[in-house]
């Protein structure tokens, strides 16, 4: 089975940065969460309620509509704010990646550890912009916010291609395809990282890979 | 046409597709509110929550929409369409959304209609929480108060786009398939928001099927008339309820089976009687208009409407700038379920500040409406009855006075055909007196709130209006030889002056 991998590009600035991840983000989990399973007997379940809330941008003409989760948005919230940390310190242009990845789990035997397999992949690129005058924010507000409606827009359309979903597991198997962890909602497993790029353009960690792989081949 | 579906699963889809219909008008008729919009998650099914989302029925909602239904379902050539449109208070109107629910040929007999059919109806609805928030209408109607209000309209037939201006965009929110055939869900929207710079409309004989037709019958096949995208319960003491409602809060367990696919047929949705008062029903839904406030604070949720809230604080300012009644909502938290609503931050970006900046589609539409000055309240208080104060939009209220618009826009609340849904209400509002955020709550006439209104729009300096400027400028002239001929006798005393500085 082949990994479906979207990719989308945004141009912000410094402060525009977290909301502009989190609107993306959210807007994906939404799609790609459900209520929680309760399973019965004889192997059916019924499934709890998703509540979903707007919230505002303060720095974007944007609203988005997340779900209704204390725990998944803290989750959310610190990955990104990591994001954001790492972007500012990098120094370089202010170009980055944040990678959601819905995976599911193989049970392999002992010894070997499971096995994750990614089944779509959503990559949202970031490019940082610093401006000088507050008209050229005040644009930029509002072109952000457009920009981010055209992200919703193709989000959307993707999810609605309704293409390879993991089949509805069994009660044995359930963590194998969804995050059972939150009190609240059900997520497909995922995963988040993020990557920053150097001015030269190669990625940090790969550049760290490389320089470890040297180090042992010697 | 020739479909393998058996009739259990005709009758399941059937189920379905009218509740995704009415929840679809929730959906966009509750963005378009003007308020943001919180429900919440709950672990345990509720069974009344259609499609596994926590999406409040409007009582009023639900009833219009099964009226524009009159029993039938979205089928191929006839759609569901909700019309979004604005409307400002000198009573111009602009269509800026349709948003269509369609049914077209293409089938998909393989589908299996309890599960598939289902969960794609539910992700169908999260794209279109998503997508509502997203088209230009939204932030529109996040501003609407003074200046203009929202309405939408529910009808069933062909979908009309004439109304939305040349170069219209369409986006599509998504589609199922079914064994009866694919559901799309789309929506059309306006781009083009300059009708307004022209006035065409302004006191001239009624268009046919714009101005007129928002208030009676359109003559149309499944006419409706427009509704404001507030709305008020008329609460549970007031002994007005829609007899539909007991339907559309039908129960829906769902039991989905682990089962492969194939052998699904063995589990089956069950359905129990109508559980009155299980969510929504009990609350009253608030209806926030305090746009034109500019403020940040978030608005306090004000004491429910069964107390009998609060009198009218006649502290109105003279100048009526800004004066609108407070129509906050009457809200019943009677689950907590639902969050407060907040005017979006960036109040201050109401239509009088508008900043010349801005090259968005809005920079037109709030140009045009840039420097009015109390779009709502342009009479002095003493001629307008304290009952109709009460109502939201009172402008638009049917009075008996001297509003020289009375006929289009009398029958916004009046509206026999609306089915009471505003009939009754004119004993039901209840004023509460807006209390802005940190201030005292006390009784003072000069309280923040109060202020900040009256001293909203001050009236120009007179210094800097230009007659008193130019009469200044003449009396300086005037007088400037004498001022020179004194001058001119102290030059000793000016030049040893100076010279004790150097």
């Amino acid at each position: 089975m082949n990994c479906r991998s979207e990719v989308l590009e945004v141009s912000v600035e410094g402060r525009q940065v977290e909301e502009a991840m989190l609107a993306v983000l959210h807007t994906v989990l939404l799609h790609r969460s459900t209520g929680k399973f309760h399973y019965k007997k004889e192997g059916t379940y019924s499934i709890g309620t998703v509540g979903t809330q707007d919230v505002d941008c303060d720095f974007i003409d944007f609203t988005y509509v997340r779900v209704s989760s204390d725990e998944l948005d803290r989750a959310l919230r610190k990955v990104v704010g990591e994001f954001k940390d790492a972007l500012r310190n990098s120094g370089g242009d202010g170009l980055g990646q944040m990678s959601l990845e819905f995976y599911q789990k193989k049970k392999s035997r002992w010894p070997f550890s499971d096995e994750c397999i990614p089944w779509e992949v959503w990559t949202v690129k970031v490019h940082v912009v610093a401006l000088a005058t507050e008209q050229e924010r005040q644009i930029c507000r509002e072109k952000v916010g457009e920009k981010l409606c055209e992200k919703v827009i193709n989000i959307v359309e993707v999810m609605n291609r309704h293409e390879y979903l993991p089949k509805m597991p069994m009660q044995s198997e359930v963590d194998n395809v969804f995050d059972t962890g939150l009190r609240d909602v059900q997520p497909y497993l995922y995963k988040i990282s993020f990557q920053i790029t150097d001015a030269l353009g190669t990625s940090v960690t790969t550049t760290m890979r490389r320089l470890i792989k040297d180090t042992l081949a010697l | 046409m020739e479909t393998d579906i058996n009739s259990q699963d005709r009758k399941d889809l059937d189920k379905f597709i009218k509740f995704f219909a009415l929840k679809t008008v929730q959906v966009i008729v509750q963005a378009r509110l003007g308020e943001k919009i919180c429900t919440r998650s709950s672990s345990s099914p509720t069974g009344s929550d259609w499609f596994n989302l926590a999406i409040k029925d409007i009582p009023e909602v639900t009833h219009e929409a099964k009226k524009a239904l009159a029993g039938q379902l979205p089928a191929i050539g006839r759609s569901m369409c909700v019309e979004i449109s604005l409307k400002t208070s000198e009573g111009d109107s602009m269509e800026l959304e349709i948003w269509c629910l369609e049914m077209n040929e293409k089938c998909d007999k393989e589908i299996k209609i309890s599960y598939t059919v289902y969960n794609r109806l539910s992700l169908l609805l999260k794209s279109l929480l998503a997508i509502t928030r997203v088209t230009p209408a939204y932030r529109l109607s996040r501003k609407q108060g003074h200046e203009y209000v929202i309405l939408y309209r529910i009808y069933f037939g062909e979908v009309q786009l004439n109304g939305l201006g040349e170069g219209f965009q369409t986006v599509r929110v998504g589609t199922v398939g079914t064994p009866m055939g694919t559901i799309t869900l789309s929506c059309a929207y306006r781009i083009n928001l300059a009708f307004m710079s022209t006035r065409q409309f302004e006191r001239t004989p009624p268009i046919m099927g714009i101005i007129i037709d928002h208030f009676v019958d359109r003559p149309y096949p499944s006419s409706s008339p427009m509704h404001p995208c507030n709305y008020r319960t008329t609460g549970e003491d007031t002994g007005v309820t829609y007899p539909s409602v007991e339907d559309s809060q039908e129960v829906c367990t769902t039991s989905f089976s682990t089962s492969p696919p194939s052998q699904l047929s063995s589990s089956r949705l069950s359905y129990q009687p109508a559980a009155l008062g299980v969510g929504s029903a009990d609350l009253a839904y608030p209806v926030v208009f305090a746009a034109g406030l500019n403020t940040t604070h978030p608005h306090q949720l004000m004491v429910p409407g069964k107390e009998g809230g609060v009198p009218l604080a006649p502290n109105q300012p003279a100048h009526g700038a800004q004066a609108d009644q407070e129509r906050l909502a009457t809200y019943t938290p009677s689950d907590g379920a639902h969050c407060a609503a907040t005017p979006s931050s960036e109040d201050t970006e109401t239509v009088s500040n508008s900043s010349e900046g801005r090259a968005s589609p809005h920079d037109v539409l709030e140009t045009i409406f840039a420097r009015k000055v109390g779009a709502f309240v342009n009479k002095p208080i003493n001629q307008v009855t304290l009952t109709s104060l009460d109502i939201p939009f009172a402008m638009f209220a049917p009075k008996n006075l001297e509003l020289e618009d009375a006929d289009p826009m009398g029958s916004l609340h009046s509206d026999g055909s609306s089915g009471g849904s505003s009939g009754n209400t004119h004993d039901d509002f209840v004023m509460i007196d807006f209390k802005p955020a940190f201030s005292k709550d006390d009784i003072l006439p000069m309280d923040l709130g109060t202020f900040y209104r009256e001293f909203q729009n001050p009236p120009q300096l007179s210094s800097l209006s230009i007659d008193i400027g130019a009469q200044s400028m003449a009396e300086d002239l005037d007088s400037l030889p004498e001022k020179l001929a004194v001058h001119e006798k102290n030059v000793r005393e000016f030049d040893a002056f100076v010279e004790t500085l150097q």
